[in-house]
């Protein structure tokens, strides 16, 4: 059985990091060209009259303002050409006209990702910071810790973000109001958001750093290390934590995923601005073109964090760079 | 049992040392009562088989031996101090710039994720030794003491881009590195070549000569011979013989000590157990003489009381009843149960490997062949033996034959059915899939890996280290999922292995070397397997216990049928095992035939090469390597 490693390993055979880095550039255009290939098709397929889709359900427009729609939006044109148009469009940065709000989707999007960046950003910080902590502190530690740490974890990754956030709302914002209810505005305003969607992540990080530091504590050279004088902490931090790091990055996937779906919860919840916000209008309204911008943009997204995670194991984990046989 | 001889003013003094592990299951007594002293620029050697505390008592010295054991001992006195007194930071002060300490298991024993000029500088760094600017310059000049050439490049690379030697000398850099007074040496040469070992050995002689006090461990008394002042012969955690080295080898008086100098597998007449026979002998009681169970010696009394001292001679003695006479008085002969070996019965192909080639890229971007051309079969029940030394080729061939590594070209065949390489011809009904012309892929080969098993040099790297063995090979179990059956099946494959079911709940780490190889084979079996290919098994376990999984898995092909490929760059080893034999070098095989006609009539002039250089450990005072020895018909 080929372990995910093996297979990277197979991927960077014998090449440094930059070659790494073009190596996976390449992949990620290749997945990007063919979500946005999907993306066209899926806009084909649409059932019924896309100008039908594109007026709404009430309105009754004449036949010559249907043309001009049609003409507008190059909907006479063949497939191939509409394509090529469409792909030619995307490079400049063009993801075609909201049906609903008659604006760029590129400009839509520009204005509401900030706040979802800050907010998974902020997120991703939290839940990090937390789960270092609770692992590193608990790892191969007193029974009793270690119980306390893992039963919070669980709590933790179980509790719907949705749940929590209502509560945190309504004990920290209605209650004893020292975060907002709703809004973008303010610093303070990220806090509430940020905790919850990080709560849950944080519990599952935390259970694998832990799990992989007290492998990593089994081993040998800790051992070794040990016998050069080095305390507990400092063997901790400077050889366990970049093995235990390592099973952390393979869980990309998971957290983009969650992450991604997360948001959505999060900002309809906090009432946040952003692309979760976004995404729920556009689903609502059936407005096809913001749709397909978002669904790119996450694609763009998990693109780019398999990519930096990739990177990031060649730098930790020197093996992976040489294929030297182990004779 | 205290060692005059030693300075007045010793460096170490151990008396009575204890060390019980409280694991999951009941109370281990790892080290019973160990007493000696270390002066000055001295060497010690504490030599047994795996499992008798030499590892536990050599941790012991840093303070390293885990929260769930518990250390006592009368005195335990470190240049002056007491060591069982010391704080968690004391002992952090001591470790390393006092006392170093290379590992057990040089392989695995420096950080894979660091350089080696990391590793090697983070005892400057941790203890100060040398100014910041100045630890690059350190770590290059320890670099070049211990004998690593290039040090510039090798410092900036990684573990595993060193050959095993190369990364024990590393191992050893780093443990001397703030120029410790006492350095504790784990079994420092067991991995490696022949060659190697003797480099390493030098290296350490020379430390000894510089003034360091040496503390070696290893199984094997002919490398301790030509560098230990004192050996200590250990046993279930005792000290059964202790006294100057040359009295130890020349009249041994505790029938342990024999059996180790005469344990080599090299040594023996094919097909023999190596390992004295256990037959008939009466469980010795809690109290009596731990060996009783395979002393051919013993009695009523050595089974019910623990032997007292006996002295046999200045600085010399002996935990035994009977102590046996000089050698001069009576010669004695080794209880070697002398068994002729029925031929192995013969059954269909197993395993046809077709011209099998491998390249691999080197750093320098040249391509390495670690294996051309190469082509053998193996039958249902026989052992193959394939030998060569490291790096020519046959860790290559095995993964190839596991399904693990495609080869570049050729194919390999599993009961007659495509397994590995280019499925180029007609594919059977059994076997894996039947696309020809094709690469067989994992997919294809997933339904027959349970056909084909393997065991390795270290088990511990593809154990789990937090799993007990109930699940370590429960999850190999083919059949009963959970439950009793299950348990019942597990307990059966320990049972096989010649291990108690009381090993269930124990930890990889909770295990000694054997009974971790022991664990592995009997996770091998779990599937019911037609094949195990055996990949130095036996290389990292000190002879007597080498003898005994040998002997283990003989009786398994035997008894079960299981075929062996069976790798090894030890000669006698390969000798006693198998059945036919392939000699590989670079890449190539140069000799294959019957094992007792290549033995006695090496047609390639390098198979000629190796049975020459087969050393004779047994051979007390010998310590160099390269007799001209005869090998046995
Ligand atoms: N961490 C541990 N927990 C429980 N038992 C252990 C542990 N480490 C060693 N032992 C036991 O102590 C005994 C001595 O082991 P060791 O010193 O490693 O032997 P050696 O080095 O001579 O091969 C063995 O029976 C082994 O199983
Ligand atoms: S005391 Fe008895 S059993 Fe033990 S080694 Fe001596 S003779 Fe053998
Ligand atoms: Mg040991």
């Amino acid at each position: 059985m080929r372990s995910p490693l093996a297979t990277r390993r197979a991927l960077f055979s014998r090449r440094g990091i930059i070659q790494g880095a073009a190596e996976r550039l390449l992949a990620g255009t290749a997945v990007m060209l063919g979500a946005a290939t999907l993306a066209f098709a899926a806009l084909q397929l649409v059932p019924g009259d896309t100008v039908a889709v594109l007026l709404g359900p009430t309105t009754t427009a004449s036949p010559e303002i249907r043309q001009q729609i049609r003409t507008e939006f190059g909907f006479d044109q063949p497939v191939p050409v509409r394509y090529a148009r469409y792909v030619g469009n995307l490079l400049h940065g063009d993801l075609g006209s909201s049906y609903q709000l008659q604006q760029p989707v590129s400009k839509l999007i520009n204005d509401q990702i900030w706040p979802t960046v800050q907010l998974t950003v902020a997120a991703v910080a939290v839940a990090v910071v937390i789960a270092v902590v609770s692992a590193v502190v608990t790892a191969g530690r007193r029974p009793a810790l270690r119980a306390t740490a893992t039963a919070w974890e669980l709590v933790a990754l179980s509790t719907p973000p949705h749940w929590l956030g209502i509560m945190l709302l309504t004990v920290f914002s209605f209650q004893l109001r020292i975060f907002p209810v709703a809004g973008a505005q303010s610093l303070s305003s990220l806090v509430l958001p940020a905790v919850t969607l990080a709560l849950s992540v944080a519990g599952v990080l935390g259970q694998v750093l832990r799990e992989g530091l007290e492998a990593a504590l089994e081993q040998p050279f800790v051992v070794t290390a040990r016998s050069r004088g080095l305390s507990q902490s400092a063997v901790r931090l400077r050889h366990a934590f970049r093995h235990a790091a390592t099973p952390l990055l393979t869980l990309a996937g998971w957290l983009t995923g969650t992450l991604l779906g997360g948001t959505v919860v999060i900002e309809t919840v906090f009432s946040r601005p952003g692309i979760g916000s976004l995404t729920m209008q556009a689903v609502t309204s059936r407005d096809l073109p913001v749709v397909l911008g978002v669904v790119l943009l996450s694609a763009f997204a998990v693109v780019l964090i398999f990519t930096v995670v990739d990177l990031l194991h060649l730098v930790i984990d020197p093996r992976l760079r040489t294929t030297e046989a182990a004779l | 049992m205290t060692m005059p001889g030693a300075a007045d003013h010793p460096l170490l003094v151990v008396d009575g040392l204890d060390v019980t592990f409280h694991p999951g299951s009941g109370p281990v007594r790892a080290v019973r009562d160990v007493s000696f002293t270390l002066g000055r620029g001295e060497c010690l050697a504490l030599v047994g088989e795996s499992g008798s505390g030499k590892s536990v008592t050599a941790r012991t010295l840093v303070g390293l031996i885990g929260a769930r054991a518990a250390a006592t001992a009368r005195r335990l006195v470190f240049d002056g101090r007491d060591l069982s007194t010391l704080t968690e930071p004391q002992w952090q002060a001591v470790r390393g710039r006092r006392i170093g300490l290379v590992l057990q298991d040089a392989l695995v024993s420096l950080d894979p994720l660091r350089t080696v000029g990391a590793e090697v500088a983070e005892t400057l760094r941790t203890h100060r030794v040398v100014d910041r600017a100045e630890v690059r310059g350190r770590v290059l000049s320890l670099l070049t003491d211990v004998g690593i050439p290039d040090p510039r490049q090798r410092a900036r690379q990684y573990p595993h881009q060193l050959s095993g030697g190369l990364r024990q000398r590393a191992l050893i850099a780093s443990a001397i590195a703030a120029g410790p007074a006492l350095l504790l040496a784990d079994e420092p040469t067991t991995a490696l070549d022949v060659t190697v070992q003797a480099q390493v050995l030098d290296l350490l002689r020379r430390l000894k000569h510089s003034g360091m006090a040496l503390l070696l461990i290893s199984h094997d008394l002919a490398v301790v011979a030509g560098l230990a002042d004192t050996i200590a012969v250990m046993h279930s955690g005792l000290i059964v013989e202790q006294g100057p080295t040359d009295r130890v080898l020349s009249s041994p008086r505790h029938p342990y000590t024999r059996a180790l100098l005469a344990a080599a597998p090299a040594m023996h007449a094919k097909g023999a157990r190596l390992s004295d026979a256990a037959s008939g002998q009466p469980a010795a009681g809690p109290d009596g003489c731990p060996y009783a169970l395979r002393c051919r010696l013993a009695d009523q009394r050595c089974r019910d009381e623990l032997p007292a001292p006996a002295d046999a001679g200045p600085g010399h003695g002996a935990l035994c009843w009977y102590p046996m006479a000089a050698p001069e008085e009576t010669p004695h002969r080794l209880s070697v149960v002398e068994t002729a070996r029925p031929p192995a019965p013969r059954g269909g192909l197993l395993i046809e490997a077709e011209s099998i080639s491998k390249r691999f890229r080197s750093p320098d971007q040249t391509w390495h062949h670690a294996a051309r051309d190469v082509s053998f079969q193996l039958r249902a029940g026989e052992a193959l033996g394939l030998v060569g030394e490291s790096g020519s080729g046959k860790t290559t061939v095995a993964r190839i034959v596991l399904g693990l590594l495609e080869p570049d070209e050729g194919t390999v065949r599993l009961a007659g059915a495509p397994w590995n390489g280019t499925a180029n011809g007609a594919g059977a009904s059994a076997g894996a899939a039947g696309q020809s012309g094709g690469r067989i892929r994992e997919r294809d080969r997933r339904a027959y890996r349970r056909r084909i098993q393997a065991i390795y040099q270290d088990p511990m790297g593809s154990f789990d280290p937090r799993y007990t063995v109930e699940r370590i090979i429960g999850e190999a179990v083919a059949g009963p999922r959970r439950g009793r059956d299950r348990r019942v099946k597990i307990i059966e494959l320990l049972d096989q292995v010649g291990l108690a079911a009381n090993m269930l709940q124990r930890r990889p780490r909770e295990l000694s070397g054997g009974q971790r190889q022991r664990v592995a084979i009997a996770r091998a079996l779990a599937p019911s397997p037609d094949v195990i290919v055996c990949d130095e098994p036996v290389s990292a376990l000190d002879v007597s216990i080498q003898a005994q999984i040998l002997d283990l898995l003989t009786a398994l092909q035997r008894g079960l049928g299981v075929a062996l490929l069976f790798i090894s760059h030890d000669l006698g080893v390969i000798h006693h095992v198998s059945d036919r034999l392939l000699v590989m070098k670079d890449g190539r095989v140069v000799e294959t035939g019957d094992v007792r006609q290549v033995f006695s009539q090496p047609v390639h002039t390098y198979t000629q090469e190796l049975l020459a250089a087969i050393p004779r450990p047994g051979k007390a005072g010998e310590a160099e390597v390269g007799q001209h020895a005869t090998v046995p018909p």
